[in-house]
């Protein structure tokens, strides 16, 4: 089980969201919308002043007995969130870890990209067929 | 088998196969019967089905399991990609796509030529029941289905358009019968999953004028869109034409001059890209204007056109954004949000290609790469990156970015063996986490790569057996290289022991402790059989001990098990090799009072050889192979050392104290009984060694230990001179004892385990002693400083 979605500020309305089962997709965006404000308390729990030393990966935001919330935020507080299933004890850390960075990753090359508005939906098949590649791998 | 990645419609479409070929619903397909059939619709080769057939572990098992049937479609998709046949291409091949089965209809039959006779027979019964791949037969515009052989015969029968190529299926498949393409209308096909291309695709019916739709097909760039010659045989049929018509207008106006010439070169061209089978091959009038629509934008042919730039000019070819967005991920190699001259060609050329209705491929294709090897632009070839499934290995790209013809027509094979690797790649953009990421994704490409490092040995029990094993070896055969260091103590007299600034004896080597320099006189060789020994290990593990760890900077070693090892190790060769390990090693007496009566107590009671160990001289002067005659030495090393022993536990809390005295005699006595030490069994001397010290376990770490807890008043060198009068007297009191050497070979094989033994001790106190002196001579410079500090107007 594993769902990624990516948010921008200030909204905080979700430009992609993608889960690999494709039931009870509801309840994980339920889910992934809650936690942003866990992000966001973390974000703010830093301070101004250590913005640039923050680190981008903020860890597990919150484990309920089903899943475990990860969340990333970058430098220009575009928010990443992945909800994995709790059953998936093989991921590790450093594997969310390099997940998030792929997504990171291809969130730039979209960005690059002159014909991306920046806040519009991401509708790029390079990057689904990241975020396809990844879940398969987890699952 | 390895385990095998499908994509959900692989999946699916497998799936569907399976359940069509297991007519017996057993889950478990006959090699014969539809397998077959399915496999030969595949069209290819029976050599390579057969080879198939055998990776997949059928011929083995006589029956397609599921996963069997699955590995085997798998590998048809390879196969007719074009690719070598192996088992790793099962999961490194990305984007394969799924495998086509020819079915055959008699008109089909009596369109295409080579065809395969055997379905000939069986029209039929593939008539919609061989489950066409998912979406890939599409009918026309608008009627997606995954439908029947009819409705597709129907379609063939309307295709009038030349046939295309497509580059996965020129290999090994018949060369025409499949090179249908259909040009999809661009609109037409919306249902069109996302998975790989469909080998039967809908003739274009009719022109579809640009109407790019919003449905964008996905298309893996293993279904190019048409041949090149398509591409500007637009005049072979009307439809085309009118697309061509339609093709500048809808474009640019500057395109018009492209398309009137493209008219014109049709049939160049045609003869040009038949040579090839890659559709997206850009011509050289394409690339010319291209060059020249470049160069309007930029005049710096080298130069990059930026996004902006880019984006505006493109938006007048009317496509809609989502699909500009797609051909600029496609173009954008190096994702830096700029196009140079090669990104800007392709580009270009998908634009074009979708104008006239082909779809736009998920990766760049091979042809449409730009030049990854740009001696100007390094830093574009250093970020390379993009969707390119099967980038091309960047020395192979000509370094130039002259508009001469990209043909970077690597093997498939190649890019597809390479391809796990660079698929890393594409997955890392430009940014500088992708250095690490590099070094993370490379190394485990590579599990060749094993680092060797020298392994510390560890001392256990199993260690005595191996050394055991290796005196044994060495014993029989002096010659062994394998164990180089146990070969080396017999051969070298045991006053080396006592000259040579060995660290420890190589006869620890095995134990682990070997320096490098462990014989002076034979640096050489003890260098080389160490490394010998640290490779041999590798090797041979159960042979040989591990490769001994670096050489300490310090003879003393803090286990005691080592030393304790070499001497029961050396005490028991006598008995059996099961025998040492039965021994455990003495424990070092370090309490010297304690221990001090602890190693009398042990020689009567323990006969055997650990107390001959304990009470050998610190430096391990092993037993030699007269055990039979230890409990003489017992009983005179009680005698003689007792009193030594027992004065110096007084004095001493140490271990090393009592071995001090006793050590420097025997090491005394080693001394003048070198030369008759070596093929002896110097039992004698480990056991007059032993008489002056109780607890030799641990000779040198005792002695350390005082080195470090006591300061510079320690009289070290009466120690010294101890110490070698204790090896002296070993050594002379070697030959004294009657030896049975000559008796048989286990003799003389023992005898050589405890002259090596008793090397190893002397070398050892050797060390130690040479790490005294070290010592004492720093605290005299240290004091002679001192001195003149406090007589400063002496030198005046």
């Amino acid at each position: 089980v594993l769902v990624s979605v990516i948010c921008s500020p200030p909204q905080n309305y979700p430009l992609y969201i993608r889960s690999v089962p494709t039931e009870n997709e509801l309840k994980f965006h339920y889910t992934v919308h809650t936690s942003l404000d866990v992000v966001d308390e973390k974000i703010s729990a830093m301070g101004k002043a250590l913005v640039d030393q923050r680190e981008l990966y903020l860890g597990l935001l919150y484990p309920t007995e089903d899943y475990k919330v990860y969340g990333y935020v970058t430098n220009s507080k575009v928010k990443f969130v992945m909800v994995v299933d709790s059953s998936n004890t093989a991921l590790r850390d450093n594997e969310i870890r390099s997940m998030f960075r792929k997504l990171h990753n291809s969130y730039t090359d979209i960005m690059c990209n002159p014909f991306y508005n920046p806040g519009d939906r991401i509708q790029s098949r390079a990057f689904d067929n990241m975020v396809n590649s990844m879940m398969m791998q987890v699952c | 088998m390895e385990g095998l990645t499908l994509s959900e419609a692989e999946q699916r479409y497998y799936c569907d196969l399976f359940s069509y070929c297991d007519t017996e619903s057993t889950k478990k397909v006959a090699s014969n019967g539809r397998v077959l059939e399915l496999f030969r619709a595949a069209q290819l080769p029976n050599d390579v089905v057969m080879q198939i057939m055998e990776l997949c572990g059928a011929t083995r098992l006589g029956y397609f399991g599921r996963s069997q049937f699955y590995i085997a479609l798998k590998l048809v998709a390879v196969a007719q990609s074009g690719l070598p046949l192996r088992v790793e291409s099962l999961n490194t091949v990305k984007d394969l796509p799924l495998p086509r089965f020819v079915v055959s209809k008699n008109e089909q039959e009596s369109r295409h030529t080579a065809l395969y006779s055997s379905d000939a027979d069986n029209p039929a019964s593939y008539s919609g029941v061989i489950p066409p791949p998912p979406g890939r037969i599409q009918v026309k515009k608008g009627s997606v289905s995954h439908d029947t052989v009819q409705q597709r015969t129907s379609t063939d029968q309307q295709e009038s358009t030349s046939p295309v190529v497509s580059p996965q299926q020129s290999p090994p498949t018949s060369p025409h019968t499949w090179r249908k393409h259909n040009r999809h209308p661009s609109g037409g096909n919306n249902e069109r999953p996302l998975a790989g291309p469909g080998p039967f695709w809908a003739p274009f019916s009719e022109a579809q004028p640009g109407s790019s739709t919003s449905s964008d097909p996905i298309w893996s760039g293993h279904s190019p869109p048409p041949h090149q010659e398509n591409w500007v045989s637009f005049a072979d049929t009307p439809p085309t034409s009118a697309l061509l018509a339609m093709h500048p207008a809808s474009v640019q106006d500057q395109t018009t001059v492209r398309t009137v010439a493209s008219a014109t070169t049709t049939n160049e061209i045609r003869r040009q890209s038949s040579s090839y089978d890659d559709p997206w091959k850009i011509t050289d009038e394409q690339r010319q204007y291209y060059v020249n629509q470049f160069k309007t934008i930029q005049p710096d042919l080298n130069g990059f056109i930026p996004g902006s730039a880019a984006k505006e000019f493109f938006t007048k070819s009317k496509l809609p954004i989502l699909e500009l967005s797609h051909i600029w991920e496609l173009s954008d190699f190096d994702k830096d949000g700029a196009l140079t001259l090669d990104e800007f060609c392709a580009a270009f050329h998908l634009v074009v290609a979708r104008k006239n209705g082909y779809d736009l491929p998920e990766k760049l294709p091979e042809s449409l790469m730009p030049k990854l090897i740009d001696l100007e632009d390094s830093t574009e070839v250093g970020e390379q990156t993009g969707e390119v499934g099967y980038s091309s290995s960047p020395a192979e790209a000509p370094p130039s970015k002259s508009p001469s013809m990209p043909s970077l027509n690597q093997t498939w094979p190649e890019l597809n063996q390479s391809s796990e690797q660079w698929e890393t790649f594409s997955e890392r953009s430009s940014s500088s986490q992708t250095l690490t990421q590099f070094d993370s994704n490379i190394a485990p490409a590579d599990p060749d790569t094993a680092i060797v490092h020298p392994v510390p040995i560890r001392m256990t029990p199993s260690k005595i057996h191996m050394q055991e094993m290796e005196l044994k070896r060495t014993g029989s055969d002096h010659a062994n290289p394998t164990s180089p260091l146990l070969v080396k103590p017999p051969d070298l007299p045991e006053e080396n022991k006592m000259s040579s600034s060995v660290k420890f004896t190589p006869g620890n080597t095995v134990n682990g402790y070997s320096s490098s320099d462990s014989y002076t006189s034979d640096p050489e060789q003890i260098g080389s059989t160490v490394t010998r020994q640290r490779s041999h290990s590798g090797t041979s593990p159960d042979n040989t001990a591990p490769p001994p760890p670096p050489p300490r900077p310090h003879p003393s070693h803090s286990r005691s098990s080592s030393l304790d090892m070499n001497r029961s190790f050396s005490v028991t060769p006598g008995q059996q090799q099961a025998g040492v390990v039965a021994y455990p090693p003495a424990v070092p007496p370090r309490p010297q009072p304690s221990q001090g009566a602890g190693p009398h107590v042990h020689r009567p009671v323990d006969a055997e050889g650990l107390i001959a160990h304990t009470s050998t001289s610190p430096q391990q002067i092993p037993e030699q192979p007269n055990f039979a005659d230890f409990s003489q030495f017992e009983a005179f090393a009680v005698s003689g050392v007792n009193k030594e022993e027992e004065d110096e536990i007084e004095t001493h809390s140490e271990v090393l104290q009592v071995e001090k005295p006793s050590d420097s005699a025997s090491s005394l006595r080693v001394a003048k009984a070198d030369g008759r030490v070596e093929d002896k069994a110097p039992a004698n001397v480990p056991t007059s060694a032993a008489k002056g010290t109780t607890p030799l376990a641990p000779p040198p770490k005792p002695i350390r230990r005082r080195l470090k807890s006591e300061d510079e008043l320690r009289p070290e060198a009466e120690e010294h001179t101890q110490k070698t009068g204790v090896i002296a007297a070993v050594l002379a009191s070697q030959p004294s004892i009657p030896r049975s050497v000559g008796k048989d070979k286990k003799a003389i094989q023992a005898s050589i385990r405890r002259n090596k033994e008793t090397n190893t001790v002397l070398a050892r106190l050797n060390s130690e002693l040479q790490q005294q002196l070290k010592d004492v001579l720093e605290e005299r410079i240290s004091l002679e400083v001192q001195l003149e500090q406090l007589r400063p107007f002496s030198h005046l």
